[in-house]
């Protein structure tokens, strides 16, 4: 991967519709916040102690590249244009705390693009790994490598109640954030979404729409809000089984839906892919929504000939940062905007098609 | 006068909102208005501009279990507010503003202030999962310790005396390594 197609490409390795679980699963992602022992947190830190940090990444990532098998770029945010940091948002390679201070703030990102470090975000180091579908232990794994390779050599800050010590007291215990991202469209056509949703914090769990509480797309994002007092492997444990219940739920509801009233469904699915083909002019919402009807048209057998990840695709290609720094400009205006996203949504769909 | 929302950028604009009997004053700059009017305008908008994050309710949480505490203890701590943290130089006062913890050792300085908070936020929980092998050693060597008790009394109940009695030599040079850390 060349630095320049991080910002180019219309997909990401992570959502690459691979993976268990994959057609109701897109993506899972884990994330380790961990911090030195002797160097304040950076919203303390000096511009040396945070230059030090980066410092002590840098120097031990050729083990950490051995170790996982991967070669790794150093991302510094201060080189970017803003549209090139936006874009890497818009693409959950950093976070919008990340660029709000930009000194000495780096993204180590592997050449794959399946792990990150975030340098000096609210904690040292946010360990991120990210895969396609439904498999959070591998990521884990591959987080616990890099995690050790950086505690063989540093102290880092833990205590023995309190475990790894974060800047945010909310994070602290085993600094572990596992989310899932969904395709729920079944769930939400049968209005079963908010049982969901109300049911998860009793499981310590967090559900909420992938762009907002509409969730436009049928997407979802799902993850732990405990950090404390239960272990990763419990922690990843509980997430991924009622991850796996909700999809046997959406599979159901699809079933429901498809014997009650097929035609409707037929016809939903055929017009959106209808509209992708030839619309000349999409919002955000209008793609997110069609997308979202032709891929459950494709994982029910309804539409032929199309590649499910269509949809994966189109999620990272129709956002307006993504969109906006395709024509090598800061800002285009709505009007264009939503031009651009049907010119690519067609070419989207003309590539994905099989056997044309 | 400072934008009362970035706090860095001059105020220039003044949005008096007023709901029911809530009356509601800010003097922002324009980057920060134009963000406040989009939220106002624009509820569907794809991104939402983040009105306050999870550290401003957090500051929240700690002024008003700062305020219960003063008012039972008046007197009692003088100057207590004023407290710096030994290695970063942060007082409490800091924290209940920003929400933010400074660096590691913050966690013990003001570890009887944060209590409150993180029972709230984690209940009374312990940390029960990965231990780094450094900075964790003698709580990984307290762990070793508990694993062999019960193998020396599991020993002891077999009669296996021998063995026992290793165990009990290597409990004593661990117990000795705890301590003199």
């Amino acid at each position: 991967m060349l630095l320049q197609n991080i910002f180019t490409d219309d997909n990401v390795a992570w959502m690459d519709g691979n993976g268990p679980d994959s057609d109701i699963v897109l993506a899972s992602r884990i994330r380790l916040a961990r911090n030195f022992q002797d160097i304040p947190f950076p919203n303390r830190a000096s511009a040396a102690q945070l230059t030090e940090v980066k410092t002590r990444i840098i120097d031990i990532l050729d083990d950490i590249a051995t170790l996982t098998n991967n070669n790794y770029i150093c991302i510094d945010m201060e080189k970017l244009t803003d549209i090139q940091r936006r874009v890497l948002i818009e693409k959950h390679f950093i976070s919008n705390k990340f660029v709000k201070h930009i000194e000495c703030r780096s993204l180590i990102l592997s050449t794959d693009s399946n792990i990150g470090i975030m340098i000096n975000e609210e904690d040292h180091m946010r360990i991120q790994c990210m895969g396609s579908g439904l498999d959070i232990n591998t990521l884990l794994k591959t987080a616990f490598l890099i995690d050790d390779a950086i505690e063989k050599k540093y102290d880092i800050a833990f205590d023995d109640s309190m475990g790894y010590l974060t800047s945010c007291p909310t994070n602290l215990g085993t600094g572990l954030r596992v989310s899932v991202l969904l395709h729920l469209p079944g769930l939400v056509m049968t209005n079963q979404i908010a049982k969901i949703v109300n049911i998860s914090p009793q499981l310590g769990l967090a559900v909420r729409g992938m762009f907002g509480t509409n969730a436009p797309g049928n997407l979802f994002y799902i993850s732990n809000q405990l950090s404390l007092g239960f272990n990763e492997k419990e922690l990843v444990e509980n997430l991924t089984r009622t991850v796996q219940e909700i999809a046997a739920h959406e599979h159901e509801a699809r079933k429901a839906i498809l014997s009650y009233n097929e035609d409707k469904m037929h016809d939903r699915s055929w017009r959106a892919l209808g509209v992708l083909k030839y619309a000349r002019s999409l919002s955000i919402r209008e793609l997110l929504s069609l997308s979202s009807n032709v891929r459950i048209g494709i994982d029910e057998k309804i539409i032929d000939g199309i590649d499910p990840t269509v949809f994966n695709r189109l999620i990272v290609a129709g956002r307006a940062n993504y969109l906006t720094n395709l024509q090598e400009k800061e800002s285009i205006s709505q009007r264009e905007l939503d031009k651009k996203r049907a010119d690519i949504s067609r070419k989207i769909i003309c590539d994905s098609s099989i056997g044309k | 006068m400072l934008c009362d929302n970035c706090k860095k950028n001059e105020a220039c604009i003044h949005i008096t909102q007023i709901s029911g009997n809530n009356k509601i004053d800010k003097y922002l700059c324009e980057e920060c208005a134009a963000q406040y009017g989009e939220f106002l305008t624009h509820p569907q908008a794809e991104v939402q501009p983040e009105v306050f994050s999870v550290n401003d309710f957090l500051s929240g949480l700690f002024h008003n279990t700062a305020g219960a505490k003063s008012a039972e203890e008046t007197g009692k701590m003088p100057g207590d507010e004023e407290y710096a943290c030994p290695s970063c130089g942060m007082t409490y006062m800091d924290f209940a503003n920003s929400g933010k913890i400074g660096c590691s050792v913050c966690y013990k300085t003001f570890r009887n202030k944060l209590e409150p908070l993180l029972r709230r936020l984690h209940g009374s929980s312990k940390h029960t999962g990965k231990i780094p092998r450094r900075a964790g050693k003698t709580l990984n060597m307290q762990q070793e310790l508990d694993v062999l008790r019960k193998q020396i009394q599991q020993c002891v109940d077999n009669e296996e005396y021998e063995k026992a009695a290793q165990l009990r030599d290597c409990i004593r040079r661990l117990e000795k390594e705890i301590k003199g850390e």
